[in-house]
């Protein structure tokens, strides 16, 4: 047991508090800059207390967007995150639980050559490979499509990894058990295998959608047209207007908008995602 | 229920482990069969090879009267209760039962009425609905049972399914397989380490060593005639004592003092001499061996008393109302002795 003494409780306490302040602190901004008018900026000093211009500042970038800067309006924006995040979460999940359910339980020929050269790619995020990945993509005709925002990203060898660990921890029992019981391998995944992972499952889809939807240079190489722009593209097109002030008002809103689908899900899926990183249920 | 017949069984692993050799051995239909032997001794790879979970590098099994070598553990027709029971733990045990049903395509009244059944004769009705995790040792066991019992198998396998419970259970348990084993007669092979559960359980004990049979035989039988040292050394409880000797004109010698006269059919020369515990008494008074005591195990209903005799270990087992001293004399049951060959530790035919 660790001994408690008032003061180091204090300490814990105010490092803690601290560190909240920290990480909360720019939300707050950004959350009472997205309720002030455009003009409330010019002075250079950031406003602390809300504004009146919150409905206004809302639906205008929900609806017209920010025709000055090139920024369609955020639903479109919105929905490309929404749908890069899903696909790449979902895609990351299905190929890597797949690979790791390989390189587990089957004996194959050059097995452990096939999982070094899964780890290996650990050490290629796409911003290492994003030039020759970029031509790849541009010769298969992908640029401003989903497919070439979210396939290049979907290899995930870190994933693939946590499986394969987990994997590791099932008593090899059960997979004999369920052979004895006449469980083929493909019902041996679907029947027990998928279920217990169902945890590590929500504890990755947690992980890697919040990745999805941060990705910046991937998709601002891939996309030229607006149609195909996400969130925080939009973001940075906003921020970065020539000859002008940026307005930031609207960008702040556009951050507090962005910000919304990864709070739901990290929200939503908190119980599971503790459990998965946490529990052994075997 | 189907008899097993094993026919020069050999296992060796891709790197070079010879871990079965040779094995041959047929199980009567219902027969109880354990294997026993110490860790690394092949039985639980013999029983794998059995199941389908292990390939057999040479010889054949057969189950009932069809060579299952090369046929899928599923479509062998066995049920196996593991040491970790393996049950699904994401399923209830409704469902554990009913998995390896639902797999073969049995119609869900009969799975009804077989899981019915076998949660009835394990006394698990209670659980159905519960998750495995939500069950003690016990009644993991007894649902890693039920999931045997219901798939109405040609035979058993057992892999040390006791050895995760505690002592009392295990007891308990171990009875319970007996008691199931007889009413419902299927075949059964059974694993374990323990020469206590070896004894009580088995039609027939097989002991194995470095992947061989050392014997084959009822349990008294391989109490009362083990066929090798090894066997001696591993059957019983304490282990039979074992110590070289010298038989010299019908006297047998440890360590030059003479033990015991009037041995017949024994020829002279250095040997292994093992004698059970229980076969070393005190000697009436102004007779026997000395025997310096060392130390003393009350085991309530017995005493071991741990000494030697001319600075070999021995141990005697006492009704625990003797009296006793530092310094003994005992007598040894002549007619009681086992002899072992000096060299390679086999029994001596008389």
């Amino acid at each position: 047991m660790i001994d408690r003494h008032p003061w180091l409780d204090a300490l814990a306490h105010a490092v803690l508090i601290a560190g909240v302040l920290l990480v909360a602190f720019p939300v707050y901004v950004a959350v009472i800059a997205s309720t002030h008018g455009p003009n409330d900026f010019m002075s250079g000093l950031v406003p602390l207390l809300p504004g009146s211009d919150t409905i206004a500042n809302y639906r205008s970038m929900l609806t017209d967007g920010l025709s000055s800067s090139g920024a369609p309006p955020l639903g479109g924006m919105l929905w490309n995150s929404l749908v890069m995040a899903l696909c790449v979460a979902f895609g990351k999940i299905a190929i890597s639980i797949l690979s790791a359910y390989a390189i587990v339980y089957f004996r194959f020929p050059f097995r452990a050559v096939a999982f070094w050269m899964i780890f290996v790619t650990l050490m290629l995020p796409v911003e290492v490979r994003i030039v020759p990945t970029f031509k790849v993509v541009a010769d298969l005709g992908l640029l401003d499509s989903y497919a070439g925002l979210t396939v290049p990203l979907i290899a995930s060898a870190t994933a693939t990894f946590l499986f394969r660990q987990f994997f590791l921890t099932v008593p090899e029992e059960l997979m004999e058990a369920a052979r004895i019981d006449g469980a083929g391998p493909l019902k041996f995944f679907r029947d027990i295998l998928l279920p217990l992972s169902r945890t590590n499952i929500a504890a990755l889809f947690v992980i890697l959608f919040i990745y999805g939807w941060n990705q910046y240079l991937w998709p601002m190489m891939v996309t030229t047209k607006s149609s195909h722009y996400t969130i925080v593209m939009g973001i940075k097109r906003m921020s970065d207007v020539a000859d002008a002030l940026p307005q930031w008002n609207v960008v702040m809103t556009t951050v507090v908008l962005a910000l919304l689908p990864p709070v739901i899900v990290v929200v939503g899926m908190q119980r599971l995602f503790v459990k998965g990183l946490i529990e052994t249920e075997k | 229920m189907s008899a097993i017949e094993i026919t020069g069984v050999s296992k060796v692993y891709a790197g070079g482990v010879r871990a079965v050799s040779d094995v041959s051995l047929s199980i009567a239909e219902g027969e109880f069969i354990v294997l026993v032997g110490p860790s690394g001794c092949g039985k639980s790879t013999l029983l794998r090879m059995l199941a389908g979970l292990e390939t057999i590098t040479s010889g054949t099994v057969s189950i009932g009267s069809r060579v299952v070598n090369e046929i899928d553990p599923a479509a062998r027709n066995i049920a196996m209760v593991f040491q970790n029971y393996a049950l699904y733990p994401h399923m209830s045990v409704y469902d554990n039962l009913a998995y390896g049903l639902r797999n073969r395509g049995v119609p869900k009244a009969d799975i009804d009425a077989r899981v019915a059944e076998a949660a009835r004769m394990l006394e698990i009705e209670p659980y159905l609905t519960r998750k495995p995790k939500q069950l003690s040792g016990g009644q993991r066991q007894r649902v890693a049972m039920g999931r045997a019992i219901v798939r109405k198998p040609d035979a058993f396998l057992f892999d040390e399914p006791l050895s995760n419970l505690d002592a009392k259970l295990r007891v308990s348990m171990r009875g319970e397989i007996r008691q199931l084993q007889r009413r419902l007669g299927v075949t059964s092979v059974y694993v374990t380490h323990d020469q206590l559960e070896a004894m009580t359980l088995a039609d027939r004990i097989v002991v194995l060593n470095g992947g061989r049979i050392e014997q084959v035989g009822r349990p008294l039988d391989v109490y009362h005639n083990p066929a090798s040292t090894f066997v001696a050394s591993f059957i019983g409880s304490p282990a039979m004592n074992l110590a070289e000797a010298e038989v010299m004109g019908g006297s047998v010698a440890i360590g030059g003092q003479v033990v015991a006269n009037g041995i017949s059919g024994v020829k002279d020369g250095k040997l292994i001499v093992g004698l059970r515990a229980e076969d070393i008494q005190p000697a009436a008074p102004g007779t026997g061996v000395p025997f310096a005591v060392r130390y003393i195990e009350e085991l309530g209903a017995l005493r071991l008393v741990h000494g030697s005799v001319e600075g070999r270990h021995l141990t005697m087992a006492l009704s625990p109302d003797l009296p006793l001293a530092d310094e003994m004399k005992v007598a040894v049951a002549a007619d009681r002795l086992h002899f072992f060959e000096d060299d390679s530790g086999r029994r001596m035919t008389r």
